[in-house]
């Protein structure tokens, strides 16, 4: 079977496709879970504090790759039937949350301890001063950094055509297997990531300039 | 019918994982001397706007940064022979990796530079320093001190990224994971091993790190 170049456009677009909703709801999932891990990261309770971090550290200490397999093999043991698609959506959405749990606790710290005592002479309790004195101010800042990270999660989505997840990466090496044409549909491959990352960055860097110019 | 853990067949491999860890570290090393050093290149010619290697460079960074490692060791390990450039795994592996830490490093260390104040410049010029003198002990040494912890996360990044390089059959410690589950089939110990393995390299690096940062960048002379 012979493919034309618009065949392969065509699939490629497809993988993108599912590299794009991958990553979607790697970022959605992984920031509600970042949100928890955070609060359990500044919380008052020692355990909660130590296991946020030991999560993290695992997390950030480890490569995806191994992540992947760690869930894709350990969902099996307990004797469910793993797709790649669920497998690659869990693992990508605990790697999120820890990162972003990282980037958005180093928000909240810059916030000066005097707004804590400030809000806390007035009565507040804790969950108080989070929700209406930190975490908006923490929130300005952490939005550069975010969209910036939203741009390793996308790059993250990769990996997990090593599972067997058909998303661009996979489908580019099925095309270049099919067609030996490796450095056109590699060279396809990059662009497509290239197309969905570099709007991220570039707004990742707007969003800082324009932060530091008005603070 | 709950599972039964065995790492017995997983620590009957032991000296492979090791020799395979011991190859990722390899890897690591080599990737890391060339890639910070193509990283210096490529932050003083961006920082001093030499032209046409800042717009070069400009580009080059842009394109790693937003494309994943894996697509770009593909590229060029299947794509290049295309053009007739080829090579084995073991230089397609460090090749990739000299070329995605260049472009971070490019970045980190050039921030690093464009941090130092003039007035240093001026007063290195004013103590009769040559440019070289300057180059090394004004502008290159401050701004790694500054960037060290970022420089020093972003080895680990890619260190840990390497594990990708076994699909391409680069030997190292995790295509020795896939070949020892391959063979017990408890895919699941071998992983947690290996990952906690992993983990150790990690720790180890960023302590490797700090150490040199405070030996030879930041503190002494």
């Amino acid at each position: 079977m012979d493919f034309t170049f618009w065949d392969i456009l065509r699939n490629l677009l497809v993988g993108l496709q599912w590299t794009l909703l991958l990553s979607l709801v790697a970022f959605a999932c992984g920031g509600v879970a970042g949100l928890l891990l955070l609060l359990a990261r500044i919380s008052r309770l020692q355990a909660l504090r130590v296991l946020a971090r030991g999560y993290i550290e695992l997390f950030q200490g480890t490569p995806l790759l191994m992540q992947l397999f760690m869930v894709f093999f350990g969902i099996a043991l307990l004797g469910v039937d793993v797709s790649p698609w669920l497998a690659a959506a869990v693992a990508l959405t605990l790697f999120t949350s820890a990162f972003l749990a990282e980037i958005w606790r180093g928000c909240v710290e810059s916030i000066g301890r005097g707004q804590w005592e400030a809000a806390e002479s007035l009565a507040m309790s804790r969950l108080e001063v989070l929700r209406h004195v930190v975490l908006p101010q923490a929130l300005r800042i952490a939005i550069a950094p975010t969209v910036g990270f939203s741009v390793q999660v996308v790059k993250g989505t990769a990996v997990t055509s090593i599972i067997g997840f058909s998303e661009l990466t996979k489908t580019g090496g099925m095309l270049a297997n099919a067609t030996f044409e490796p450095f056109m549909v590699y060279g396809l491959v990059a662009l497509g990531y290239f197309l969905l990352c570099y709007p991220l960055s570039l707004a990742a860097y707007r969003l800082e300039r324009r932060l530091n110019v008005t603070a | 019918m709950a599972y039964q853990f065995d790492f017995l067949p997983v620590l009957d491999n032991a000296d492979l994982l090791l020799q395979g860890a011991f190859f990722t570290l390899s890897l690591t090393a080599v990737g890391t001397l060339l890639g910070v050093g193509l990283g210096i290149i490529g932050a003083v010619l961006r920082a001093w706007r030499i032209k046409p290697f800042n717009q070069v460079f400009g580009l080059y960074v842009e394109l790693i940064r937003n494309t994943p490692f894996i697509v770009q060791l593909f590229f060029i390990f299947f794509g290049l022979p295309a053009l007739g450039v080829r090579m084995n795994e073991w230089e397609a592996a460090v090749l990739a990796m000299v070329i995605n830490l260049g472009a971070y490093s490019t970045e980190i260390i050039r921030a690093g530079i464009q941090a130092i104040p003039g007035g240093q410049l001026e007063a290195a010029a004013a103590l009769a320093m040559n440019r070289l003198e300057i180059f090394r002990h004004v502008v290159l040494r401050p701004a790694l001190a500054k960037v060290w912890p970022a420089l020093s996360s972003q080895i680990i990044i890619v260190m840990l990224g390497s594990a990708v390089c076994s699909q391409i059959s680069t030997e190292e410690l995790s295509f020795a994971a896939n070949f020892i589950q391959s063979r017990n089939f408890r895919a699941f110990e071998t992983y947690l091993v290996t990952t906690l393995l992993y983990l150790a390299m990690a720790i180890l690096i960023r302590q490797l790190l700090a150490w040199v940062g405070r030996r030879f960048v930041v503190g002494g002379r």
